[in-house]
């Protein structure tokens, strides 16, 4: 009964192996960004359902570690929170090109007791407050921007991620390009060197820290802010009008600095000019190398591209990613073609 | 027994199975052995390795400099490993007498069913992962501390530096209190194990001499366990070194060096679990793998020091007695 039962196991996997094989599956690898991987693993998985040829693994490890992977051949393509900087794409052996995916951004949630309205952050407030330099809820330049809002006189308790994150370069990046002081003194990466400010591991740390702490401000994901319903602040942008930051305003801002898009796509869009950008925003990019030697991978990640930038980008709001502006994506759609 | 020996046997034949089983049981465990000594070898390698960059660049200087600069390259791991010395010391201050007190009620004092029974709970504490340690230390000791704690020991001892400045929750003494209760099952479990295997005449001939029950535990029963209780410390030390997740969730992440037990640090662990990951550039991840090495070699100094205090006592004890 028993051998029977094997003998039949046996021989239905390998029928089934057998028609697998026959069709030829494309197994891409892939690595990187954490930020995105709710609307990576979203595409891939509703592309296998199209597609069940294809199948795209997806693991989350960090940019760093995506990039690297990528580099060692280890992965098919990389993705990351911050394009690669032209010292590490001149030190690769193969040629890269990177694809914006979706759009990030980063708000100042805080807790100050008492206060329930929505606080404008100028930019050197913001800047300030994370050099050190303002450590009053009531400075000057918090008070004059929060007109009818009686703000408390006690210290500031500054929260900053721990960990390397997409969301500390954007936050890092945004403040290097409004605050010479910051640019010189700091600088932006994924990880820093803060002048001040307790670390919390994630989201949830920073939001967590933010929470039990009065008096505390802290940066998290816009995406982490809308889905657990936290209140945060509006941020002055390039044309001084205090911004609240939703999908629409973080597409305003890809928008606005979708004019200036360099051919390769490395563009930072912190600070974005037009009177309804957010300030503090970034896209998340795709890694893909431009020569592909294996013609059905080839075939495959092609095609998701273009199904991602395309119908993939309907899924994005669900998921409370901001889409990518139909320039930007005409852009891209043209750059597939650099796939060889 | 007579009648349920083995058919085939004959003393000879006997002896040469046995012998042959010894041989294979020796090269077995042999291989074993070895393999620990390989993947230590082999972890110290990767280590080396995967830090030359970094001890090219900064030599020596790695241990003594202060600055942690992923933007400008610059890497020093002191504040790293003043965070993770202050706060395993903080730990095993706390979780030694804690541990060795319940130890021995448990051993010497409390019933066979009640010990068997808390025994079981402990070991059940030992295996809670330690993201659930961070969990309650984030959301009942880091208030606590603040609310409370801070403020008290502010008041009582404001005058020393250690509990002076602002207190934010997190901090050196939080991740001191979440860690010491992460290591206590360790040494109630192991130090209990081994008092119960002192043997019975020890405790019986310290009575007969007319000591009370408390002096035969103590200065018998305890001193005759010295060793086994020794490496039930190392092991809580060990982890507290090592601990990566419920550290990070309540030290604060602040790669400073502070007098102020209520400030918040960084530990060499947590710090390489945090920027691993997004580590972009030979030089930074060099750096965080020199970390690695640095606890690696943390470990290997306190585990000497610890041996030398195992000899330094028996030697004590011995001309004592």
């Amino acid at each position: 009964m028993n051998r029977r039962f094997a003998l039949a196991t046996l021989l239905v996997s390998l029928i089934a192996a057998g028609t697998l094989f026959a069709q030829n599956p494309v197994l891409i690898n892939a690595a990187g960004a954490t930020f995105p991987y709710p609307i990576y693993s979203k595409w891939f998985d509703v592309y296998h359902t199209k597609y069940p040829t294809i199948q795209i693994n997806y693991s989350s490890v960090g940019s760093g570690a995506g990039i690297s992977q990528m580099l060692n051949g280890t992965v098919d393509f990389g993705a990351s929170d911050l394009p690669m900087t032209d010292e590490q794409l001149g030190q690769a052996k193969f040629k890269i090109l990177h694809f914006p995916t979706v759009i990030g951004a980063d708000v100042p949630a805080y807790n100050i007791p008492n206060v329930t309205a929505e606080l404008n952050f100028t930019q050197k407030a913001l800047a300030g407050i994370y050099l050190g330099t303002i450590t009053k809820w009531n400075d000057p330049e918090l008070v004059n921007a929060n007109k009818g809002v009686n703000l408390p006189s006690s210290d500031i308790i500054v929260v900053h991620r721990s960990d390397g994150s997409g969301t500390t370069f954007i936050w890092t990046d945004f403040l290097s390009k409004v605050s010479p002081d910051w640019a010189g003194k700091v600088g932006r990466k994924s990880s820093v060197n803060w002048p001040v400010g307790l670390g919390g591991k994630g989201n949830e740390g920073v939001s967590g820290l933010v929470k039990q702490t009065p008096y505390a401000i802290g940066y998290v994901e816009l995406i982490y802010a809308i889905q657990n319903h936290m209140a945060y602040g509006k941020a002055q942008n390039a044309d001084g009008k205090f911004v609240k930051a939703d999908l629409a305003s973080v597409t305003a801002a890809a928008a606005g600095a979708a004019k200036a898009m360099p051919d390769d796509f490395r563009v930072s869009i912190t600070n974005a000019p037009g009177a309804a950008s957010y300030p503090i925003s970034s896209f998340t990019w795709l890694l893909i190398p431009a020569q592909i030697s294996d013609a059905a991978k080839r075939d495959a990640i092609k095609g998701f591209l273009k199904w991602m930038l395309a119908d993939g980008q309907t899924y994005n709001e669900n998921l409370s990613y901001a889409q990518l502006p139909k320039p930007v994506i005409a852009k891209e759609q043209k750059a597939i073609g650099l796939i060889q | 027994m007579d009648g349920a020996a083995p058919v085939q046997s004959g003393p000879r034949a006997f002896l040469r199975r046995l012998a042959h089983g010894d041989e294979i049981a020796h090269l077995i465990t042999l291989i074993f052995a070895a393999s620990i000594l390989l993947i230590t070898a082999l972890l110290v390698y990767q280590l080396w390795l995967g830090s030359a960059e970094a001890r090219h660049k900064f030599g020596w200087h790695f241990f003594f400099t202060t600055t942690w600069d992923p933007v400008a390259g610059d890497f020093g791991a002191l504040p790293f490993i003043y965070g993770t010395l202050v706060t395993s010391a903080l730990a095993l201050l706390i979780a030694v007498p804690l541990g060795l007190g319940a130890a021995i009620f448990l051993a010497e004092l409390a019933p066979r069913a009640l010990s068997d029974a808390l025994a079981f709970l402990i070991d059940l504490l030992a295996a809670v992962p330690s993201v659930i340690y961070g969990v309650i230390g984030i959301f009942i000791v880091v208030p606590m501390m603040r609310l409370h704690i801070a403020p008290f020991l502010k008041a009582a001892l404001g005058f020393l530096p250690l509990f002076q400045g602002p207190s934010y929750g997190v901090g050196m003494l939080t991740a001191g209190i979440v860690l010491a209760v992460m290591v206590v099952p360790f040494i109630v479990s192991v130090s209990r194990e081994v008092l119960l295997s002192v043997p019975a005449d020890q405790r019986e001939a310290a009575m007969g001499l007319g000591a009370t029950r408390w002096e035969a535990t103590w200065r018998v029963v305890v001193p005759f366990a010295r060793t086994g209780i020794f490496g039930s410390v190392f092991l809580a030390l060990a982890r507290a070194l090592g601990e990566t997740m419920a550290v990070t969730m309540v030290i604060g992440n602040d790669p400073k060096i502070s007098a102020s037990l209520l400030a918040p640090g960084y530990s060499i662990a947590a710090v390489i679990a945090n920027e691993f990951s997004e580590a972009i550039g030979n030089l930074y991840i060099h750096s965080l793998v020199e970390l690695g090495l640095v606890l690696f070699l943390l470990t290997i100094i306190l585990n000497g020091l610890a041996r030398i205090l195992i000899i330094a006592t028996e030697q004590k004890g011995s001309s004592h007695a």
